[in-house]
């Protein structure tokens, strides 16, 4: 394939991936983006281009040797469950954004200890960088046959280089806050993670059973190879000691690497997905790591003698049968390999390189004069100028220093520079003793002795591989010599320099933090990392701090950075978690503390807390008092929480007496509705009786007419009483629920026939229309006769009382519905106002309908008519319908109890 | 003669109270709720007013509301007839601008008693 096909290639995979991301972006919370399986395979960033093709060239040169480092982190990951979600934890909660950020904060948030880890993370990732690239290049050339220019302004993967560098900075700065999510890359590295793996399955496949007939084939031919045998063993305890130093090295690093902190804390999106990757990820290994073995050795014996370089058989495998798609394949699997590495290492070294290192010692002060706007973009640019130049520098790098080293070599020296955080960062994790001078001497020490053991032969063989400094140590020193330091004679290289450099970087880590005790500041802050689980919902409380601050002056500085609009809600948010009057003015710790990490995720911690220094005034507080301040805390935030239950359930328990008193008043209230019109309805009729009475005492000459219409009101009145008092009566039995019915089984037609029969006589004197058939089949319900009668009746007077004047219909139906039968009884009246068709079942009912005359009644039939229907377990209800009015109600066909 | 109104929507109490008026020499109209009132005191300028308070459409209230507005009806007495007998009530009624306020049942021989004093206080 020639290399312009090729590079088009690169380009539509890098297209594809970019869309990827974007999509990803626009759906941050879709099910596909946000979900633990993404997170699970986006930590496979830690298989890089090494892994793809370099354990190929190990398990091809020296067998096994390739496995130490994937089973550092395979051990390491049940530990991730308590290890990890501690980080996560604190890294959250501190909007932790690097791995610098996470040790300088610990150590008192210094400013000094940041920097020298972002040096530390520098010096070993841009050669780790570099060598993605080498392999990126040289693969680039194997593929399209071509050979390395050496005008690097000619070589095709010097442009490779260059799209990758730009890719990158445009992806990795999409926000100012570094701490916040990018979902768009997460989830392209997760797809390029499945693609290196399938790649590289199918090539596995490829290799064992279709050059080679199985496992077993492999096996027979390479054991007759010549260095089979001694390729394939341990070597004994020697051997075994570099192999555990090689666990221990990758152990460090999958937590240590700035690119798998990055991902598995900065973009952890759900605490619990860490549950997810503790099985798959060690999976993922497992399946990468299982072709490692049938590929090197095939490769072994197809290129037997031809000195091909081991690294490459992946690829030359394919390209050797003349089988170019599936070369390609293997090449975009690496490819992909590698440039997740690349993406996610310079994201993070970028931020680590600006917010550790350049702001906090360079542009902070510009910055603390401009506004939000200039500031952002010029945040942005640092970063994106940032990951550009680091991938450049990476790639002269390679291109000047480690064109000849093999892939694993560089990236072994990478891991033990990485690992001289290793004691400075557990120690954060679980010692609160550790302090400041001892985390800057290890890491000072650790880095020093790396440095005479590893990098410096590491240049030196380049320049003068014979030099006599390898024998006979610095200045003739036997004890100095770089790979046998103080006559350690039996570990390789790497392993050797690892313990010497581990070893003493966490003895003077030990013997310093218990010499040298840390400020209160560190000791704050040990409190708060040691101890997460205590502070995690109100961590804010656990930072002390005493001295005079304005609230004005840091909302000032917040403004800066995250403009008036969030930085208004933040603090709005705040006071409320907090329970602090708007118009405070004096800011407290909380508020220190709270600004700090507003301000963190965009210059870092030491410039956030140089910021805030700079517009408040601080006390000094003695080691003594921050402990009893803290230990003060923990208690108050034990009593808080407390009283926060406590003072919840008050609140509940108010709520619902709240409520219950409102209930009372509104039936206090109906209660003396009822009374009232209860008292009103009873003194009409004795009104009346009252006045005739009078009449018929005081007036002798009465006409004798006047005088019977007089008694006759009189009697009609005193039964009209007597009725309303019935009536009352009955509704209290049935509101009190002392008013029993007895259901027996009944025909409901029978029922209706008896009912409207006493109705008759008056029905035919308004000449109204009644349509009842009383001789359809019998329908047996269960229900009071007597009680339903008393329904059916009110229902039909009432129609009697409202149909037209002149020409009356009433129509009573039924229906045979699953459950119930409804019965329906229909009058061609006006209509019932709308928004009183529920009210009309109400005591004492009166129409607010101007043109209904008031009804003759007690206003308690229809009230009496609803408590008896529900008694029933039925419905009641009233329903405008053309040209009149239907009232309905239904009776259960199955006898309820 | 002097002219009275009656306004109530309980029949058998405007029965009472037109026997004991005619006795007792009024011109009796009849109203048997404030719409209807009102519609006869477009044409009619009675003495004085009866009147009930709670009845259908246009309640008692609303009535002398009406009734106060109307300059023809200045010197129309107006006593309220009620079974509202609350203090809040009475007041209510008295503040409206009635003359007189009695709550039922009533005595129909006090009511002839104050319709009179009213009537004579007018003239």
């Amino acid at each position: 394939m020639n290399s312009i096909g090729l590079l088009l290639i690169v380009l539509v995979y890098l297209g594809l991936l970019f869309l990827i991301a974007q999509w990803a972006e626009r759906n941050r919370n879709s099910k596909w983006t946000n979900n633990p399986y993404v997170y699970s395979l986006s930590l496979a960033v830690y298989c890089t281009a090494w892994t793809y093709y370099g354990s190929i060239g190990v398990a091809a040169d020296s067998g096994l040797n390739y496995l130490p480092i994937y089973i550092g982190p395979v051990i390491a990951f049940p530990l991730w469950i308590v290890i990890l979600k501690k980080i996560i934890r604190i890294s959250r909660v501190n909007k932790i954004s690097s791995i610098a950020d996470f040790i300088s904060l610990r150590y008192g948030n210094s400013r000094f200890l940041g920097a020298l880890v972002t040096v530390i993370a520098l010096l070993a990732i841009i050669p780790y960088i570099g060598l993605q690239l080498k392999a990126i290049s040289e693969t680039f050339h194997i593929v399209s046959q071509t050979s390395e220019s050496t005008n690097i302004f000619f070589d095709t993967s010097t442009y490779v280089a260059f799209i990758l560098a730009l890719f990158a900075s445009y992806y990795g700065t999409r926000y100012v806050d570094a701490s916040e999510k990018r979902i768009g890359m997460v989830t392209a590295v997760a797809f390029e993670s499945v693609l290196k793996l399938f790649f590289f399955i199918i090539l596995g496949l490829y290799v064992t059973f279709y050059v080679f007939d199985g496992f077993a084939d492999i096996h027979n031919q390479a054991v007759v190879l010549e260095h089979f045998e001694e390729r394939n063993t341990i070597g004994g305890l020697e051997g075994a000691v570099n192999w555990m130093m090689l666990i221990v090295l990758s152990f460090f690093a999958i937590f240590l690497l700035p690119r798998q902190f990055h991902m598995s804390i900065v973009e952890n999106n759900r605490e619990r997905h860490v549950q997810t990757a503790i099985w798959l990820f060690p999976l993922y290994l497992l399946l990468f790591n299982f072709f490692i073995y049938p590929i090197a050795w095939g490769g072994n014996i197809l290129f037997d003698g031809q000195g091909m370089n081991s690294d490459m058989f992946s690829l030359l495998i394919p390209q050797s049968r003349g089988n170019e798609f599936m070369t390609v394949l293997v090449f975009l699997g690496g490819f992909s390999a590698a440039i997740s590495m690349i993406v996610v290492s310079s994201i993070s070294l970028s931020n680590m390189l600006s917010n550790n290192l350049l702001i906090p010692y360079g542009f902070l002060g510009s910055l603390q004069k401009d506004n939000q706007e200039r500031n952002s973009s010029r945040i942005m640019r640092i970063r994106r100028i940032g990951i550009f130049s680091l991938i450049i520098l990476s790639f002269l790098y390679y291109r000047f220093f480690i064109m000849d080293f093999s892939l694993v070599s560089v990236g072994l020296i990478s891991f033990v520079i990485v690992a001289q955080l290793a004691p400075a960062f557990f120690g954060a994790l679980f010692w609160k003793r550790g302090s400041l001078i001892g985390a800057i001497s290890g890491v000072f020490v650790g880095f020093s002795i790396c440095f005479y053991t590893l990098l410096l032969p590491f240049f030196l063989s380049s320049l003068n591989p014979d030099s006599l400094f390898f024998k006979e140590g610095f200045w003739g020193f036997e004890l100095l010599q770089p790979f046998q330091l103080f006559g350690l004679n039996y570990l390789d290289p790497v392993p050797h320099a690892l313990f010497w450099s581990l070893f003493f970087n966490l003895m003077v880590y030990l013997a310093f933090s218990v010499s040298f005790k840390g400020n209160y500041r560190e000791r704050n802050y040990a409190e708060m990392f040691v101890d997460i689980d205590k502070y995690i919902t109100n961590h804010e409380n656990a930072f002390v701090w005493k001295g005079t601050a304005y609230v004005s002056d840091i909302e000032k500085v917040l403004k800066r950075f995250l403009g008036e609009e969030r930085t208004n809600r933040a603090l709005h948010l705040f006071k409320m978690k907090y329970n602090i009057a708007p118009d405070n003015l004096m800011a407290d710790a909380r508020l220190i503390k709270f600004a700090e990490n507003l301000l963190t995720g965009h210059i870092g911690t030491a410039s956030a807390k140089i910021l805030i220094d700079g517009v408040t005034k601080e006390d000094k507080i003695s080691l003594p008092e921050v402990l009893k301040i803290l230990e003060e805390s923990k208690e108050n935030i034990t009593i808080n929480k407390k009283l926060v239950e406590t003072s919840n359930e008050l609140k509940q328990l108010s709520g619902q007496l709240k409520e219950a008193n409102f209930a009372l008043l509104v039936k206090d209230k109906q209660k003396d509705e009822f009374l009232d019109t209860v008292t009103h309805e009873l003194r009409t009729p004795i009104t009346a009786i009252r006045a005739a009475s009078e009449i018929l005492h005081d007036d002798e000459d009465i006409p004798e007419a006047m005088r019977k219409q007089f008694l006759q009101n009189i009697i009609s009145e005193s039964d009209r009483l007597n009725r309303l008092i019935d009536k009352i009566l009955d509704l209290e039995k049935f509101e009190t629920g002392k008013q029993k019915i007895s259901l027996t089984e009944q025909d409901i037609i029978t029922t209706i026939a008896n009912s409207i029969r006493p109705l008759q006589q008056l029905i035919s004197n308004k000449k109204i229309y009644l349509e009842f058939n009383e001789n359809q089949k019998a329908i047996k319900l269960y229900f009071d006769e007597e009680r339903m009668i008393q329904v059916i009746t009110n229902l039909v007077s009432n129609a009697i009382k409202f149909c037209d004047e002149k020409e009356g219909v009433i129509i009573i139906s039924l229906q045979n519905n699953d459950t119930e039968y409804s019965i329906h009884i229909f009058n061609n009246g006006k209509g019932v106002n709308p928004n009183e068709l529920e009210a009309v079942f109400e005591k004492f009912y009166q129409s607010s309908d101007q043109t209904i005359k008031k009804p003759i009644g007690s206003g308690l039939g229809l009230a009496i008519c609803k408590q008896i229907i529900e008694a029933h377990k039925g419905k009641i209800w009233a329903t405008n319908v053309e040209k009149g009015v239907t009232f309905s109600f239904t009776i259960p066909k199955q006898l309820i109890d | 003669m002097k002219k009275i109104l009656l306004v109530d929507d309980e029949p058998n109490i405007i029965m009472s109270l037109e026997y004991t008026f005619k006795k007792n020499n009024f011109e009796v109209f009849i109203a048997r709720d404030g719409q209807e009132a009102l519609d006869i005191l477009k044409t009619e300028q009675p003495d004085l007013i009866i009147l009930d308070i709670m009845m259908p459409n246009v309640d008692g209230y609303a009535t002398i509301e009406a009734v106060k507005k109307d300059e023809k009806l200045n010197a129309c007495k107006v006593i309220f007839l009620s079974a509202k007998n609350k203090e809040s009530d009475i007041e209510k009624g008295m503040k409206l601008g009635a003359n007189a306020y009695m709550t039922k049942p009533f005595s129909i021989k006090k009511l002839v008693e104050q319709v009179n004093v009213l009537l004579l206080e007018s003239d």
